[in-house]
């Protein structure tokens, strides 16, 4: 397949060419395959996203029809992955719905053995009192040295390297306000 | 990277250390391959271990963990000592020529300034020879230099003064001798001489060559300084700035950079701004203490000069109306760190009873360790932990883990389920800085929530609060900005919008970073963003719909028209920072008249009254012929690469430290074996020593990730776990042998901190090397499971001694507290 890209692949598959993809069944299996795809996705939304899992940036559609995601494959127009898509990324669609995915908003209280569902209300009024109380109880208005300093020393925050660049953006701007200064990422570890 | 994925196509030589493409970037490795099959390009790979990657190099060397400097510092002495360096490019566009005060030196692994009781140095003893005062060139003084701004450096452009960078650093690396080099890394010295050939041949004008790394280089207690290493040798081939050429990271999430450019780490704010430090109170102090200052009269300097107006532009962003010029712009509600707020320090201060609650959106504590053992004994002592993932963790289950009795956990813990990727919008920024924009796909699984959303409404709670009762220091609180239509849901176009910035004259968005001004009528939340989302009258905008330039998508279904230089820039893809170029240092690609040093590959070129080609790192119009044109490197102080800096805390030239836990004695100065800075928390702390020796455990080890997993979140995933089902330990074939152990058996590694119970796989892609004339062998762990994941739930154990990183040391380099993951001492026993 090298030097024939995704593209070319399915005009190749359209215009039933290819000798080569005769199976031993008699019968082209690319342009089979081709047909089955196209009936896969007919009808189907496109949109565009880009590959959850490493940092090489490899562009991906998604077909999707009534709000379900049919098919994600790579992106054939990208000048990064020409449509290519590693096992990550081709199985992208596993991690995007998925059974496993945590559906409720659970609250574990000291000690106890099980989760306990709550509502998003009930756990950020808890959460907002525990911010408010551990900021409150570890800021530090003035050092040691009488230098003004303002920061909470008791709240960490860490995470972003799988979120959107402006959601990163918003945490460490409402993080800061809080006067947070353990503010951490994927880059370091 | 300083350059980008498709870029690796135009390299002649590429080295790959501390990274594994073929496996962990399998479809940006192409773009190697394309290098090598379409221009006979060839490969050179340093690993412990023998990859898919090694596979289709032209030469492997099989390194030992954590010796990438010696390496490094084997390629700048043959390149020095056999005059095969660039020599226009060393003299004119790198700090070769700058004079170093007197009173520098290294003796005995130690630079000059240290201080063994602070077990830091002071690195003004790292500093130039300062011109007298006057004699500067055409930019003296500079205009708008910062303030308290210093003399220039003396230089020699002849480069034999004894106190010359390059003579210092001709001096520093004459130690390391190709055979020092095979005492240290274990690469037979045949080997190494054949790669240094090539490399030497990189020095010519007309050739380029690409460094590519990943964490196999920062994972380290020397991590900043084996890739300064790297940067130095690339520097010393004119190999900076080039299409084909740069010091390039492989990143290994999807918004690592994005998020690193937007400062959720704690020594930064947006835009690479220094976080201020106590005892800055005014805009002028913390610009005077943070910003570069020009030390060649030419040097632009532009960071440093514009160091203000990015920073007022950032406060004016987050506190509007309350950031006036009669406050300092609200500088005091920046809040400013006592010292070290990084990744392992959160676990410190939890272990030590200071850290009450942490939050974790889409990292496990557990999993990424290091000393897993010791964060979960932190984890334990927090007051509140707040997960927000879309699937559990080994964070979120932390309290129930096998072998834990859950009783004992008094850490209340909060499950809050966010969104996927492909559930909202955005932006992705790519290891080479190209920012791609996503849709929206598919609504929301169950009662997951954007992750921004809930941080939102978060905050506004607590605002309520502090409305309602009062409490300390509310102002940043009750002040920050929320300028969007539902303050509870921002999207992430209003919030493009706001990293973009605006001219609170006009009220339209800023099309360049260069219109920031410090007075007060600009914004700019981030301002290497600026540009992404100009003005729809931007020229940058013509003929489109959408102002967000991330949104483009002129690919390669037109590759005559949408890369037009042929160099693979596309342009018009995406948005890459800053200003969309797509090779940093750019204006180093051509030679001083403005020709390209490679003609057949240029970055950009003067055409007599403008630079064309990439976005120029450079201004436009700047003639190169005139005396007063700025250096090439207009970022930094001395407008030149810098082979000597005193900006790393551990040494102005990198040098070879021994990991933490080591095999040998540093064959270079064994009275100093590990770095003299690295940062020991438990020692610090006055807790026991966590720290294990080659006596009680004989082999190296060292981590990394399978090609079908990534970290630990695609222990969800169904296909990857069947391709990919259960944990393992790659053993040495001969080590096996030794050891009585076969694949498929169970076995035990352990270290001083932990052990790991899983199966063997023995392999001949590990072998044994000879250091300092030792046989000593190196163990490799995938670092994915743990007790969460289908595997974990399949397992009679619960995936009990399945953690990698419970064998990693709780130790940081001393520049960034980066761990030391991929280097340490283990033991290995057949169960």
């Amino acid at each position: 397949m090298s030097g024939v890209s995704r593209r070319d692949f399915l005009k190749i598959g359209a215009a039933g060419a290819g000798g080569a993809g005769l199976s031993a069944l008699g019968f082209d299996l690319a342009e089979a395959s081709q047909i089955k795809q196209s009936l896969h996705i007919s009808g189907a939304t496109q949109s565009h996203s880009v590959c959850p899992y490493c940092a090489v940036g490899c562009s991906l559609i998604a077909y999707t029809q009534g709000g379900k995601i049919l098919q994600i494959e790579g992106d054939p127009d990208s000048p990064v992955n020409e449509g290519r898509l590693c096992p990550k990324g081709a199985t992208a669609m596993q991690l995007a719905t998925s059974a496993r995915r945590v559906d409720d908003v659970l609250y574990r209280a000291p000690g106890a053995g099980d989760w306990q569902k709550i509502s998003w209300d009930d756990a950020l009024t808890k959460l907002a009192q525990r911010v408010k109380a551990s900021r409150d109880n570890t800021f530090v208005t003035v050092d040691a040295n009488g230098n003004t300093v303002n920061r909470t020393e008791g709240i960490a925050f860490a995470g972003g390297a799988a979120f959107s660049t402006e959601e990163g953006y918003f945490a460490a701007k409402t993080m800061r306000a809080l006067g947070l200064v353990h503010l951490e990422q994927q880059a370091r570890v | 990277m300083t350059n980008h994925w498709r870029d690796l196509k135009n390299a002649d030589l590429i080295l790959i250390n501390g990274a594994n493409p073929a496996e962990a970037h399998p479809v940006g490795f192409q773009w190697f391959m394309r290098a090598k099959l379409d221009r006979g390009a060839k490969i050179i790979h340093a690993d412990p271990r023998y990859t898919r990657t090694s596979a289709v190099a032209d030469q492997y060397l099989r390194i030992r963990t954590g010796t990438d400097v010696a390496y490094f510092g084997g390629l700048i002495n043959y390149v020095l000592e056999n005059t095969k360096y660039h020599d226009e490019y060393v003299r004119n566009y790198t700090n070769a020529a700058w004079i170093v005060k007197e009173g520098y030196g290294f003796k005995d692994g130690l630079f000059s300034g240290y201080d063994a009781a602070k077990r830091s140095y002071n690195v003004a003893t790292w500093a130039y020879e300062a011109q007298p005062a006057g004699s500067g060139g055409p930019n003296e003084p500079t205009s708008g230099a910062p303030a308290g701004s210093s003399a220039f450096a003396n230089t020699d452009y002849t480069l034999q003064h004894p106190r010359s960078v390059f003579q210092l650093l001709k001096q520093h690396y004459s130690r390391y001798t190709p055979e020092m080099v095979e005492r240290i890394t274990g690469i037979p010295k045949a080997d190494f001489m054949k790669v240094a050939a090539l490399v030497g041949e990189m020095g010519k004008p007309d050739k380029v060559m690409s460094i590519v790394y990943a964490v196999g280089l920062t994972h380290h207690t020397t991590g900043g300084q084996l890739i300064r290493s790297a940067a130095m040798l690339q520097l010393l081939l004119g190999n900076v700035g080039r299409p084909g050429g740069g010091v390039n990271a492989e990143r290994g999430h999807a918004n690592i950079q994005g998020n690193t450019d937007n400062a959720i780490s704690w020594e930064i704010l947006p835009g690479y701004l220094k976080i201020p430090a106590p005892g800055q109170t005014t805009i002028a102090d913390y610009v005077d203490q943070s910003a570069s200052k020009a030390s060649h009269p030419n040097s632009w300097n532009f960071f440093g000069r514009n160091y203000r107006n990015f920073m007022v532009s950032l406060l004016k962003s987050w506190y509007g109306g309350a950031a006036r010029a009669d406050n300092e712009f609200a500088f005091d509600y920046i809040p400013k760190p006592a010292s070290n707020a990084s990744w392992i320090t959160i676990y410190d201060q939890a272990l030590k009873g200071k850290m009450e609650g942490v939050i974790l959106s889409g990292m496990t504590a557990t999993s990424i360790g290091p000393d897993s053992n010791q964060v979960l004994e932190g984890l334990a002592k927090l007051k509140w932990l707040v997960v927000m993932d879309p699937l559990p963790t080994t964070s979120s289950e932390f309290w129930r883990r096998p072998g834990i009795d859950h009783k004992s956990i008094q850490t209340e813990v909060f499950m809050l389920p966010t969104t996927h990727w492909i559930e909202k919008d955005g932006s992705f920024v790519n290891s080479g800085r190209w920012m791609q924009w996503k849709d929206q796909v598919i609504q929301p699984q169950g009662n997951a929530r954007h992750d921004h959303w809930i941080t939102a409404e978060l905050f506004d709670r607590v605002k309520k609060l502090y409305k309602a009762s009062g409490g300390k220091f509310p102002d940043p609180i009750l002040n920050l900005t929320l300028d969007y239509k539902d303050p509870l849901k921002p999207t992430l176009d209003e919030l493009l919008q706001e990293m973009n910035g605006k001219d609170l004259t006009t009220g339209k968005r800023m099309a360049s970073f260069a219109n920031l001004k410090a007075d007060g009528t600009t914004t700019s939340g981030n301002w290497i963003y600026v540009g992404v989302y100009p003005d729809p009258s931007a020229p940058t905008v013509a003929g489109r719909a959408d102002a967000n330039l991330a949104r483009r998508r002129d690919g390669v279904q037109d590759v005559a028209k949408n890369d037009p230089t042929g160099m693979g820039f596309f342009p018009n893809w995406g948005w890459s920072w800053p200003l969309n170029r797509r090779v940093l240092y750019n204006r180093a690609s051509a030679d001083l008249q403005g020709k390209p040093w490679d003609p057949k590959r240029p970055g950009i070129q003067w055409n007599g009254t403008a630079w064309v080609g990439d976005v120029p790192d450079y201004p436009v119009n700047m003639n190169p012929a005139d005396p007063a044109a700025w250096l090439p490197f207009i970022m930094n102080g001395e407008g030149t690469g810098r082979l000597f800096s005193s900006s790393m805390v551990d040494g102005p030239f990198a040098e070879h430290y021994e990991p933490i836990e080591a095999p040998i004695s540093n064959p270079l100065h064994s009275a100093q074996s590990a770095s003299p800075v690295a940062f020991l928390y438990d020692q610090a702390a006055g807790r026991p020593s966590r720290f294990g020796t080659v006596q009680d455990f004989p082999h190296v080890a060292t981590s990394y990730r399978l090609t079908e997993h990534e970290h630990y979140v695609t222990q969800h995933v169904p296909h990857l776990v069947g391709l990919q089902p259960q944990p393992f330990v790659e053993i040495p074939y001969e080590l096996g042998k030794q050891l009585g152990i076969q694949s498929g058996d169970r076995v035990r590694v352990s270290s001083a901190r932990g052990r790991l119970e899983v199966l063997a796989l023995v392999t001949k892609r590990l072998g044994p090397s000879i250091i300092d004339g030792k046989k000593i062998y190196q163990v490799g762990i995938p670092i994915h499971w743990g007790f969460v994941g289908i595997p974990a739930d399949n397992d009679p154990g619960k995936g009990k001694n399945w953690l990698a990183n419970v064998l990693t040391p709780f130790v940081g380099d001393a520049n960034s507290r980066t761990p030391e993951f991929k280097s340490f001492l283990v033991k290995v026993e057949k169960m």
